[in-house]
Order: C-alpha cells, then sequence, then structure tokens
C-alpha cells in the first residue's frame, strides 16, 4: 500500500466553529451493555469529506445515526452546523435534519412510492414549495444520477445500484450542507460501485458539500482519495501527484469503538501502527 | 431456551408499557398539531373500513343468526319464542356487534399495521423518514388511529344491523316467526343506555387495534423473523385487550348510564 502515490494534503489550519461542519467530543455510546462508541473525537470541517473505516460492528454507521439525532449517546457532546444535537428535542431536530442527506446502507426507500415521490418526500412534507419547482428539482437530482428515466417507476422495478443511486438522488434533492453514506456501494457489483463512487466524488468536487462516507471496503476508499471530477469532460479522472487540485478528503479508522486513526490517505497508507498496516494489507 | 431472570421479564414488560403509553399519548397529542396527513387518514380509513366490510357483514350476520338458532329452543320451552328479536337487538348492540367486529377488524389491521410498519423498520424507512424530517408518528401512527376509530364505529353500526338481519332470517326461514312482529319487537328493546354502550366500546377498540398494531410494528427488531413475530403478537395482544377492556367498560357503562 505504501507504494501507492496519494496527494499530499497541506494540514489544514486550526478550525474556527463557523468552518466546522460536525464535531464529536468524547462521545460514547452502547448497546445491551456492550460499548460500540468510547470516547470518540474528531471534527469534520465545511467541505471536507471524510471516509470512515473499521471492520463491522467497529460503530461507523452509529456515528451516521448520532450525527442525524436518530439515536443518542450515553455520552459526550455532538454538535451539527453549530446547533447541539444532543440537547435537542426530536421536533427541534427535524429543522437541523433539512440541511443534512443521508443514503442508507440498503438504501432505505419508500417502498410504496414511486421514484418521483421517493425523491420529492422531502421538498412535498415543506410545504411551502410549488409544484412545478419540486418537479424541477426532482428531474435534476435525477439527471444528476442519470435516471431521470425511472420517475414513475416503484423501487422494486430497480435493480440494487439503480436503488442506491436513487437514494443519492432523494439525498441531495434539497441541497444539503452535509452528506452522510453509509455504505453506499455494499453488495454491488464493482462496475456499479465505480458508478456509485463517481456520483459521490461528483457531489463532492461539484457542490463541495461536506460529508461523512462509512465503508468497509479500503479500494473504494482509496479511489475517493485518488480521483477528482473533471466537469469538463464530466468525468471522474486520476489525480495526478503534484496536481494543484484539494480534493479535501480524510480518513479516519476506527477499532472498539475508539479512533485510532483520523488524518489525509498518505499519512495512512504510511502509517507504522501495526494494527493500520494488517488493516491495509 | 433462554431463561430470563424474572427482574429482567418484568422489567421488560413495565418498559414496554412505558413505551406504549408514549407512543398513544404522542399519536393523540399529534390530532392538534400541524401538518395534519388529511390523505393519508382517509387512504387508511379506506383500507381499514371499505377493506373489512366483507368479513364484518359475514361475522354479523351469521352471529345474529346463530344467536337465534341457539336461543330459540330455551325461549320455546318458557313460551317466549316472540322475545327472540328482543334478545337478538340486545346482545348484539350491548356486545357481541361491538366485541366481534373489534376482534375481526383487530385479526385483519392490527397484523396488516404491525407487518407494514415492522417491514419499513427493519428496512430502515422510518430511519429514513425521521432523517428526511418527517415524525413517523404524526405520519404513519395517528391517521391509523383517527381510521381506526371512525371506521369501527360505522362497521359496528353496520354489524349490529345485519346480525339483526341474520336473527330475521332464520326466525323466519327456521323458526316461523312473522318478520314484522321480530323487528317491531327488536326496536322497542332497545334502548338509548344500549345505544351508547354499544357505540361507545368500538371508540376504544378502534384505539386499541390501531395503537397495539402500531407499536409492535414499530418495535419490531431482527429481520423478517422479527416482523412475523410483531405481526402475531399484535393480534394476540390487541384481541386480549378488547376483551379485558370491555369487561370494565361494561361495568363503568352500567355504573354510569340510566337503565342499564
Amino acid at each position: 500500500m505504501s507504494s501507492l502515490s496519494l496527494p499530499v494534503a497541506p494540514p489544514p489550519p486550526p478550525a474556527e466553529s463557523r468552518h466546522i461542519a460536525i464535531q464529536f467530543e468524547d462521545v460514547s455510546i452502547g448497546f445491551e451493555g456492550k460499548p460500540v462508541l468510547d470516547g470518540v473525537s474528531f471534527q469534520l470541517l465545511r467541505g471536507e469529506s471524510k471516509i470512515l473505516l473499521g471492520v463491522a460492528g467497529s460503530g461507523k454507521s452509529t456515528i451516521l445515526k448520532l450525527v442525524l439525532g436518530l439515536i443518542r449517546p450515553d455520552g459526550g457532546r455532538i454538535v451539527v452546523l453549530g446547533h447541539e444535537v444532543t440537547e435537542m428535542t426530536e421536533v427541534e431536530l427535524f429543522d437541523v435534519r433539512r440541511d443534512i442527506g443521508m443514503v442508507f446502507q440498503e438504501s432505505a426507500l419508500f417502498d410504496s412510492l414511486t421514484v418521483r415521490e421517493n425523491v420529492s418526500y422531502r421538498l412535498s412534507e415543506e410545504h411551502d414549495i410549488s409544484s412545478e419547482e419540486i418537479e424541477r428539482r426532482v428531474r435534476e437530482a435525477l439527471r444528476f444520477v442519470e435516471l431521470e428515466q425511472t420517475l414513475d417507476m416503484m423501487p422494486a422495478e430497480l435493480s440494487g445500484g439503480m436503488r442506491r443511486r436513487v437514494a443519492i438522488a432523494r439525498a441531495i434533492v434539497s441541497q444539503p450542507e452535509i452528506l452522510l453514506y453509509d455504505s453506499p456501494t455494499g453488495g454491488l457489483d464493482p462496475v456499479t460501485s465505480t458508478t456509485i463512487l463517481e456520483l459521490i466524488v461528483k457531489q463532492r468536487d461539484v457542490y463541495r458539500s461536506s460529508s461523512l462516507m462509512v465503508t468497509h471496503r479500503l479500494q473504494d476508499a482509496l479511489l475517493l482519495a485518488t480521483h477528482w471530477f473533471d466537469t469538463k469532460t464530466n468525468q471522474m479522472q486520476h489525480l495526478e501527484p503534484g496536481a494543484n487540485i484539494n480534493i479535501r478528503t480524510t480518513f479516519m479508522l476506527l477499532r472498539d469503538g475508539k479512533v485510532i486513526f483520523d488524518g489525509p490517505a498518505n499519512d495512512l497508507v504510511h502509517s507504522e501502527d501495526p494494527y493500520i498496516r494488517e488493516y491495509l494489507s | 431456551m433462554e431463561l430470563i431472570s424474572p427482574t429482567e421479564f418484568a422489567k421488560d414488560k413495565v418498559l414496554a408499557v412505558q413505551e406504549y403509553y408514549q407512543l398513544s399519548a404522542q399519536a393523540v397529542a399529534n390530532l392538534a398539531r400541524q401538518p395534519r396527513y388529511i390523505a393519508d387518514t382517509l387512504h387508511q380509513a379506506d383500507i381499514i373500513g371499505v377493506g373489512s366490510l366483507p368479513i364484518v357483514v359475514l361475522t354479523g350476520f351469521f352471529t345474529g343468526a346463530v344467536l337465534a338458532l341457539q336461543s330459540s329452543n330455551t325461549l320455546q320451552r318458557f313460551g317466549s319464542l316472540s322475545l327472540i328479536g328482543e334478545l337478538v337487538a340486545e346482545s348484539m348492540v350491548r356486545e357481541l356487534g361491538p366485541v366481534l367486529t373489534g376482534l375481526m377488524v383487530a385479526g385483519r389491521n392490527s397484523s396488516g399495521m404491525a407487518s407494514e410498519l415492522g417491514s419499513m423498520k427493519v428496512t430502515e424507512q422510518i430511519d429514513a423518514m425521521r432523517a428526511l424530517g418527517t415524525d413517523p408518528v404524526k405520519k404513519l401512527v395517528t391517521p391509523r388511529i383517527l381510521g381506526t376509530v371512525s371506521m369501527l364505529f360505522f362497521l359496528t353500526i353496520i354489524s349490529n344491523f345485519v346480525g339483526l338481519a341474520g336473527g330475521a332470517f332464520v326466525s323466519g326461514t327456521l323458526l316461523g316467526l312473522d318478520a314484522h312482529q321480530y323487528w317491531q319487537n327488536a326496536w322497542q328493546s332497545l334502548a338509548f343506555a344500549d345505544i351508547v354502550m354499544g357505540l361507545t366500546k368500538p371508540v376504544f377498540f378502534g384505539f386499541i387495534v390501531a395503537t397495539i398494531g402500531c407499536y409492535y410494528g414499530l418495535s419490531a427488531k431482527g429481520g423478517t423473523q422479527g416482523v412475523g413475530r410483531a405481526t402475531t403478537q399484535a393480534v394476540v395482544a390487541a384481541s386480549v385487550l378488547i376483551l379485558v377492556v370491555d369487561f370494565f367498560l361494561t361495568r363503568f357503562l352500567m355504573v354510569i348510564l340510566p337503565g342499564m
């Protein structure tokens, strides 16, 4: 792995609170007496993409659910876009969630609604957007994932990869500040996985949204760290060493509920930590 | 089979009651909050009301018919066969109509709600709904409660009527009674208190059917097996609760209603 040529990101300056999208401070949570996260602290800056790595059960997906306030930590503090979500009620959280888009592990599309209704769900719930505007934004989001032709189809009629792309369209339709991806390529074939990753890179480089992506596939994570989206060719391109393009992508590795690495790809692949070496091999 | 300590078992049950109470209270409180999902409520009313109509009509008709048939022997022994209309009317309106309709709707709709919401829960659709800024209790539970309570009320009226018709059919064809006498006897026997009792029960039973179905659905965990378990538990719990509440409600109404 250390032979990979990865772009070297400049060390980030100390972040002011207004530049921080997500902040975890000493967060702990357990289920049925078993600790899942144990004193986790990290920051995600606005415009930054962070890839969460770790073996199954290391607490990666739990972090995403904590960000959304879907579950509450046993201890610690979580601040999302300046709001302390650990102190908020469910009703107050709905406002924060409007600025967050999430792509669930198995897509979690509403199976009784069409693709159009799924993608427009959030906009329709806001009640103050005209139906023409909703239609325009739904089509735009589906065009982004290249599935405009599926508007009137039901989720059951779509392939696994298409469902994942519709889930991305649903997450981005309201142009949220933060995007959360929970194993977006899990269970997909390599070709479809690359299509999904290309969409994530496109979202990152075109819209500059902050994102947290959970994956246990190292090759997917490294692809994100070594590619950028070229709007001229409308394609994902390999990032040449020395190129003056800052893709602002960092990695965080979890082990037994603790953060054992948080930094750029280059530091990860050159780490001397025996566990990280074993994980990367 | 895994053994659970009595303390853990008791704690689990108390927690379940607390969660059920919280869900019910939140769903009722949502009636006063915007947005109101009117289209969802009408959709649920259609599924529950129109969808349950055939089983409610069949159950009501044959219950009234068998009631007339079973009681005919005893009444004949005392020479009071002409009172059969009164017996069927009182039994159907006060007790059998609401309870049997409640049990039928529980069997059909508590299970349906538990399996639908349970499937949504295990496939993360409930989490997705929350992530998209929608309160699942307001969107999914409150419309089901409104739909079930309102429809069970009308289904009970229909069940009572077809039950009386079933009694009339047996009285006319098998017992040789005059149809006019049967209906007049049935009509005159019913007091205002009987109607109040008969139509108060479906409001409570409808609430039980919907909240129990939704509670077990939203508590489902463990994949498809968990959904199946939730469905069975919902039907059993709703049916038992209907019968238990029926006893206490009957006693309470007998105390407060004049002429009972």
